[in-house]
């Protein structure tokens, strides 16, 4: 499950790297690329959460929080301050890292359910707060003007350039968590998953370990957030709330929780599914989105990624 | 044939009383551990060995009382710390990580000697692959040692009950430890692999390293000992080498039930 | 002219405080039943509660059903919602596990949700409030009738509730199944079927809950979740599992909510109870009543 091996992934980038191309070139496709963007930024918060969940084992209800924070900060610190998009966005790391630290060393003690409802309440409490401090978030109407990024001097300016920005940092995130996996410190974490009494006997500190998976889970979703914010150059509330936090739930679920891969499938089809094939059907958004969450926690637990090993198992009997 | 060492004590359980609610699991129980010697604890079911374990290694506190490592208390400290102190254990239930292989749970067992950075592993720093490299070559020689190199990319549920006890015995071996508290080591194993068990056993305490073992089996206890401990019902009863435990009128009538002093 | 004073302010925000923690309090009840029998926290409680006051909405005023009919109506509907939940999400996980299981009931809550949008659309909807809408002035403060069917029927349940566990065949069986599921299997009850009732009795009381609290503040379809946590808010406080502790939480929920709303800011409303829950979940997870060792006030 872990060896990476190296020709899907160069497969797989050089997929990326033309993708932009392919969709140019068909009319039909056209809008694919700005799709594939939000892919990509979904993409950032599913990998840490995917690992959060899948390998440490905690469950977050509430990460669209630490996407609003980075998405926030970076919007306050470039309209009101003016500061460069990069700083801003470290910034953004930065206070979503510190938050996490504050709520996570008290809930991540705390087990499933209790933990659940508490990065829920967390979540939606983080939401409110978004609402009502209207002086310095512009409340429920959100806030413009949000600049664009520069990166060395070219100016981001549009969905292409965007794509290659956002995806180029989806794939350090991945080979970034990839080393992690089969390091020291991913052993130590699916130690933690799998025995949490032997994993403290070899000595390991779980509370520690625990708290830096749920600080790195919200970095990543606050760069995603950051990225949002100067892609949208507009935001509001209304984007990082409660079933903001169930949609990253269903990425990762109908991915697959305990692979990478699932995080990035997951991301895309949902990207997919609700910017593309759910676009005229609204209304019936939130009823597919709990049916694929009940038929896929049901019928596949292991998500899609799952789906090879489970025909594999199917056709040795 | 084993007789009362002399030499200084690595562990000392001083005392020590647990109470869970209303049930009183341990009653002024007192223990040395001579170092490098091998000590068992034995007892009917249900006689708080594990418990006697669990306070050892941290994952319980005591009520009262206190334990000792190396002159120093470590009563209230949490599992890791005290693993990070020197001492490391297997579980009754084998504990093993089953979704890693063999030679990953032994690399994990390094983890108290190794950098695990969270900065670092992510890059992939030179430093963390160096350190991987001689971790593995370290893990290879502890799967050699107990006789597991063979079997060093399976996965660690697809071995048969006693090949797990003995990767578990490794596993804790990989931190280096003074002490190694194994419980029921040869617990659901047949004769063969009870006796690689004692063997394996017997090679550690040639390493240097201290065992403090729980067991039910017998014939390992007195071949291998070189003290006992006898508890029942919490309390401790009696304590000293195999041939004076095997004579104990208590022990006999708590325990060995009518087995006569024909041990040897 | 009436001068509005402060202590008429305070009796009229620990008036709607009561008011609101009682539907908290039902909430909770509802959380209790299925966790005491199943270990589950049903994340998708809150949507019986919308679902009561929707249904409602549709029996008494789309069809002009007459209010009694309605009300019954509704709470078998919602009942049948139930147990369909506990049928078709719940049973057919064959590993649960605790991450599935959430997972599980927050799938059912958003398909629910997402339902109930299909058919009411986005709107808050209003019922008629069952004994009229004159206020009954007490010291300075108003009490909307509303308020006292809302608080009656918490005692109508709390009593109904005592009884059916104390005093019925049923409901002794059913707390057999909380204190040990294998015994009560050897002595020939059936779990499956406890597990069936008791989404089938939570669902009834957040029915009711519902649809006594929409004349008061409206129900649209998407209020389930923050009754949930709100509702959660209250069990974990009074401590999981205890039906009096659902009934002090809720109690205690309400007037916090209702005083910070009143006295602090209005616009946080929500966070005073979900700070508390927080508080609750950080520093005294078993509640205010809750106690390791005190099992004996679990339940009636």
């Amino acid at each position: 499950m872990l060896e990476i091996r190296k020709t899907p992934m160069v497969a797989v980038a050089a997929a990326i790297v033309l993708f932009p191309l392919l969709a140019a070139a068909i009319p039909a496709m056209n809008h694919y690329t700005g799709i594939m963007v939000f892919a990509g930024i979904y993409c950032l918060i599913t990998i840490g959460l995917s690992i959060l969940m899948g390998y440490a084992g905690q469950i977050s209800l509430g990460h669209a929080a630490f996407f609003g924070i980075g998405a926030y900060t970076s919007g306050i610190l470039t309209t009101q301050i003016r500061i460069d998009p990069w700083l801003a966005l470290i910034a953004g790391i930065l206070a979503a890292a510190l938050v996490a630290v504050a709520v996570g060393a008290p809930s991540l003690k705390l087990k499933g359910h209790y933990l659940a409802m508490a990065t829920l309440a967390f979540g939606i409490i983080v939401n409110i707060v978004f609402r009502e401090q209207v002086a310095l978030t512009g409340g429920p109407d959100g806030m413009g003007g949000i600049p664009r990024m520069q990166l060395f001097g070219l100016m981001i300016d549009s969905t292409q350039k965007f794509y290659y920005l956002v995806w180029a940092l989806v794939s350090g995130a991945f080979l970034f968590t990839v080393n992690l996996l089969q390091s020291p410190a991913g052993r130590a974490l699916r130690a933690i998953h799998t025995s949490e009494p032997a994993a403290s006997a070899m000595g390991i500190d779980i509370a520690r370990t625990k708290i830096i998976v749920f600080v790195y889970s919200a970095a990543l979703a606050s760069l995603a957030g950051s990225l949002y914010a100067h892609y949208m150059n507009f935001i509001n509330p209304s984007s990082f709330d409660l079933f903001f936090s169930i949609k990253l739930i269903i990425m990762i679920t109908l991915g697959g929780m305990h692979t990478l891969w699932g995080a990035v499938l997951g991301s895309i089809l949902i990207a997919f599914l609700s910017l593309e094939w759910l676009h005229f059907f609204e209304e019936f958004e939130i009823v597919v989105y709990g049916g694929i969450l009940l038929a896929v926690t049901i019928f596949l637990p292991h998500g899609l990624a799952g789906v090879p090993a489970m025909l594999r198992n199917r056709l040795r009997r | 044939m084993a007789t009362r060492m002399e030499t200084n004590t690595i562990l000392e359980v001083e005392a020590l009383i647990k109470s869970f609610g209303g049930v009183t699991a341990l009653m002024d129980v007192n223990l040395k551990v001579p170092k490098g010697g091998i000590k068992a604890v034995i007892g009917p079911n249900g006689a708080g060995k594990t418990t006697l374990f669990n306070i050892i290694t941290g994952t319980l506190a005591p009520t009262e009382g206190q334990v000792k490592f190396n002159g120093g208390i470590i009563s209230g400290l949490k599992s890791h710390q005290i693993a990070a102190l020197g001492i490391s254990r297997t579980f009754q239930t084998v504990e093993l990580f089953d979704n890693m292989t063999v030679l990953e749970n032994v690399l994990t067992g390094q983890h108290l000697h190794c950098s695990s950075i969270f900065m670092a592993c992510g890059l992939s720093l030179p430093m963390i692959r160096r350190q991987e490299r001689g971790m593995i070559a370290k893990a290879e020689k502890i799967l050699a040692f107990i006789g597991l190199g063979h079997k060093a990319d399976a996965m660690a549920d697809s071995l048969p009950l006693g090949e797990r006890k003995i990767l578990e015995i490794g596993r804790a071996l990989a931190t280096d430890p003074q002490l190694i508290c194994l419980d029921e080591p040869a617990a659901g194993l047949n004769e063969t692999e009870t006796e690689a068990a004692a063997r394996l056993i017997q090679a550690i305490k040639a390493k240097g390293i201290t065992v403090l073992l729980v067991e039910h089996d017998m014939h390992i206890i007195m071949n291998i000992s070189d003290e006992i401990m006898v508890l029942n019902y919490g309390e401790k009863i009696a304590d000293g080498t195999p041939t004076e435990i095997q004579c104990n009128p208590k022990v006999i009538e708590a325990y060995l039930g009518d087995s006569e002093c024909a041990f040897i | 002219m009436d001068k509005i004073t402060f202590a008429s302010q305070l009796l009229q925000y620990t008036v709607t405080g009561i008011t609101i923690g009682s539907v908290y309090a039902m909430v909770a009840i509802g959380f209790n039943i299925i966790y005491n029998v199943t270990e589950i926290i049903n994340l998708a409680q809150g949507e019986f509660v919308m679902l009561g006051g929707l249904v409602m909405v549709f029996l008494q005023v789309s069809l002009g059903l007459p209010v009694v009919i309605a009300f019954a109506g509704t709470v078998l509907i919602v009942t049948l919602v139930g147990l369909v939940l506990d049928r078709l999400a719940i049973r057919p996980i064959r590993q649960p596990s605790v991450l599935t299981l959430i997972i599980a009931t927050i799938a059912a809550s958003i398909m629910i949700k997402g339902a109930a949008m299909l058919i009411w659309g986005k709107d808050p909807f209003d019922l008629p409030a069952f004994s009229g809408r004159t206020p009954i002035l007490v010291g300075g403060a108003t009490i909307q009738p509303q308020y006292l069917w809302v608080v009656g029927f918490l005692v109508v349940t709390v009593i109904g509730l005592t009884l059916f566990f104390n005093k019925s065949i049923v409901g002794k069986a059913m707390s057999a199944c909380s204190e040990n599921a294998d015994a009560a299997r050897l002595v020939g009850i059936n779990v499956q079927h406890m597990v069936l009732l008791s989404f089938a009795l939570s669902a009834a009381i957040g029915a009711v809950a519902g649809l006594t609290m929409t004349p008061i503040a409206l129900m649209e379809y998407d209020r389930g979740a923050m009754l949930a946590v709100k509702g959660f808010g209250a069990a974990i406080l009074g401590g999981l599992g205890s039906f009096p502790g659902a009934i002090c939480g809720g109690l205690i929920l309400g007037l916090i909510e209702s005083l910070g709303a009143g006295l602090l800011s209005s616009g946080y409303k929500d966070a005073y109870a979900l700070v508390v829950l927080l508080a609750v979940l950080f520093f005294r997870p078993s509640g205010i009543l809750g106690n390791l060792e005190v099992t004996r006030f679990k339940r009636f």
